[in-house]
């Protein structure tokens, strides 16, 4: 299929600019700021979180600063069962969405997920299970329809496996090796997938690290963000960059001297 | 664990941080918080103000106020920063209600393109509506304006015990007028209506003027006050004997015409040696700065920024001061008692210690629009003095003194020392202010000026 091969490149060479966004996890810290940026660009927005209040509360900020329209879906995207209601409400209301981003996580403390299965089980089903099930629906739609493009944020905790924080980094890295397959798959539709990777941000989830004072701006990571969701980039997007080579270091450290390390 | 219980738990865990410390734009006094709470909704407010023990508690927004008001060495703060959505606005009326953590530079950012400005600025924009409220701040159209809080409608307050307490002008009007200037004493600010101001564009159309006498500076002021909606001045108080200063006056310009382009700041990134400013130093710069002013034509078109915020334009400009830090003076001296000034700017320059950025301004009869707000009839000065100890706080002292003398007030949003007398004095009304504090919140201002524990 040399045409078809042909067709997809040629879209993901275009510059390609997000217009009809639907966020899940429209109320976690680093999409609060991605919402602002859109709102600015007059997009149009979709957002899905738990909190029906705080949706509203949202939604009636980003109408002010310029969004064309927003609509709000109140559900818990952890629970699966919800997801196929929450993927209907997007068909139905912004049937022509050209951007997904998933940004919802949770973050429980490691010695938690040690201690009880129940906590590292909810960890793995909010990061990884819940997160590659909604992928997986909103995928096919983008890909019959062959274009678009579709984002999560993981974490540069994905990338190997730490002593401090493996419950939380294997999530995210499963979920990262998701990304990866799922956009080896669209890259044929010509569907963009980019993995984002952030840093530690100054978010609610990571407020309870130590030294989480000096972690990036959640409106730098948005920043980063838009610019790649906009453009043709990176598939994989590093915020702050440092963090892509700080991680080509640690993932060549080898693993009988990484094991020993204590950070 | 279902996802939405562990999201509780993950709620609760996020509320506190470990042993913090955060200073205020001075970087004086320094001092440890026991925890910072950061919330991110008005939701979880309710929750933090339940759990914590009476007189534990402060809202912080930017940290712009230069001393201690804006502080609670030991106890918490409650970081409003994330509270920064705007929840309504009246494009007919221009009336925006927001969250109390929204910054005047979010304000302006999003509703002058729409042709809405701040209804008054401080010299930053960098403050949050919570602390434009909280300490009643005033900008160069204090004589025709009067303060921020003059223009806020109606707010809805956190109280520990209340629960959440719509305030305005028919319902809890003694509840608002304590919150406006109230140090963040009275509650936590959930969300406060403002009332925006119709401008044509981004322009103002400024003049400026050298000045040789505060008498001069008086004609120029009383001259200006009914033609301009913004006036200032600079003051060089290193000149010797004969004071040397340049009024600023400006409208906003009717026609635009000319595209403005946003200047991106620069920023000092860490806290340069405290020698850096030194009176030769300062000397210099004073006199720099003087030139460049009166050799400008006197009438010029200037964006909005550089007109209201030219100290924005160096972001952490506070670090210019080295570690130790800077405190600022802030006085109104009544007009009938011009000598007084006169007495205070000798003072500073037999120290040697002045400043660079001394601002002059006259206010105007605007009655206060709060329970203890600081601005009333007369003259402000304002000057800032690098922190060099026992030193300049002596200095202080004997300005304290002339202020006193004179029936005039102190700033509380700039001040880091003045006695619990001096307060007493400033704000005569402070006692009727007491029983407003919710019995939840304290600040290290607070406990320092009225000698509780």
């Amino acid at each position: 299929m040399p045409g078809k091969k042909m067709a997809a490149e040629k879209l993901t060479a275009q510059k390609f600019t997000a217009k009809k966004i639907v966020i899940l996890g429209a109320t976690s810290g680093i999409a609060l700021e991605v919402e602002r940026i859109f709102a600015r660009q007059g997009c149009e927005l979709l957002l899905v979180a738990r909190s029906p209040q705080r949706l509203a509360e949202l939604q009636a900020d980003l109408l002010i600063r310029g969004a064309s329209a927003v609509s709000t879906y109140p559900a818990d995207l952890a629970s699966v069962q919800q997801h196929a209601a929450v993927f209907d409400y997007s068909r139905r209301t912004l049937p022509d969405f050209d951007t997904v981003l998933l940004a919802y996580g949770s973050m429980h403390d490691q010695k938690d997920t040690e201690a009880s299965v129940d906590v590292l089980l909810d960890e793995l089903q909010v990061n990884f299970v819940s997160a590659s099930a909604i992928l997986t629906l909103f995928a096919a739609d983008l890909e019959r329809r062959r274009t678009g493009c579709l984002a999560a944020i993981t974490s540069v905790a994905g990338d190997r496996g730490r002593r401090v924080n493996y419950a939380y980094g294997s999530a995210k890295g499963a979920l990262s090796l998701f990304l990866q397959g799922l956009r080896s798959r669209l890259h044929l539709a010509g569907v963009r997938v980019i993995t984002i990777k952030p840093g530690p941000v100054q978010t609610p989830m990571t407020d309870h690290l130590p030294n989480s004072a000096r972690f990036a701006e959640p409106a730098q990571a948005a920043r980063d963000i838009v610019r790649a969701l906009h453009r043709r980039s990176p598939d994989v997007l590093y915020t702050p960059r440092i963090w892509r080579y700080v991680m080509s270091v640690v993932h060549h450290i080898p693993e009988t001297v990484f094991k020993r390390l204590s950070f | 664990m279902s996802g939405q219980s562990a999201a509780i738990s993950r709620r609760q865990k996020a509320v506190t941080l470990p042993t913090t410390r955060i200073l205020s734009w001075g970087r004086y006094p320094k001092t440890a918080h026991q925890h910072v709470y950061r919330p991110a909704w008005n939701d979880e407010v309710p929750a933090i103000l339940n759990a914590a023990a009476p007189g534990s508690l402060l809202p912080y927004g930017l940290g712009r106020s230069y001393g201690d008001s804006c502080l609670n060495a030991g106890r918490e703060l409650i970081d409003c920063r994330r509270l920064n959505r705007f929840l309504a606005f009246d494009e007919s009326t221009g009336m925006l209600r927001c969250e109390s953590g929204v910054s005047l530079s979010a304000i302006i950012d999003t509703f002058l393109p729409q042709g809405w400005f701040l209804p008054v600025t401080p010299g930053t924009r960098f403050v949050t509506v919570g602390g434009a409220i909280a300490n009643d701040v005033h900008g160069k159209n204090h004589h025709c304006a009067g303060t921020f809080g003059a223009h806020v409608r109606q707010i809805a307050l956190h109280r520990s015990h209340d629960g959440l307490v719509p305030c305005n002008y028919d319902d809890n009007s003694a509840m608002l007028r304590a919150t406006i200037g109230g140090l963040g004493l009275t509650g936590v600010i959930a969300w406060a209506d403002i009332q925006l101001k119709r401008v044509a564009g981004s322009w103002i159309d400024a003049e400026s003027i050298p000045f040789q006498s505060l008498q001069a500076f008086l004609d120029l002021s009383r001259e200006s006050n009914d033609r301009f909606e913004y006036t200032v001045a600079w003051l060089d108080c290193f000149a010797g004997k004969n004071l040397r200063g340049i009024f600023f006056r400006g409208n906003h310009a009717a026609n635009p015409g000319k595209k403005y382009h946003p200047k991106r700041a620069l920023k000092l990134p860490f806290a340069l040696p405290s020698w850096f400013l030194n009176r030769h130093s300062i000397k210099a710069l004073n006199a720099a700065y003087h030139r460049v002013h009166t050799s400008w034509k006197r009438k010029a078109l200037l964006p909005y920024d550089s007109f209201f915020y030219p100290l924005d334009a160096v972001g952490q400009w506070n670090l210019l001061y080295g570690k130790p830090g800077f405190v600022q003076y802030q006085c109104v001296i009544p007009e009938t008692n011009c000598a007084a000034l006169e007495e205070l700017l000798d003072r500073i320059a037999f120290s040697g210690m002045g400043s660079f950025l001394g601002v002059l301004k006259q206010f105007g009869p605007a009655p206060p629009a709060g329970l203890l707000s600081f601005p009333r009839p007369g003259l402000t000065l304002a000057l800032d003095f690098a922190m060099r100890g026992e030193r300049t706080l002596q200095l202080l002292q004997s300005l304290d003194e002339v202020v006193q003398q004179s029936g005039g007030a102190l700033y509380p949003a700039k001040d880091a020392r003045m006695s619990p007398d001096l307060f007493a004095a400033s704000f005569p009304r402070w006692r009727s202010f007491v029983p407003y504090i919710d019995p939840k919140m304290s600040s290290s201002f607070w406990r320092r000026v009225t000698e509780a524990r």
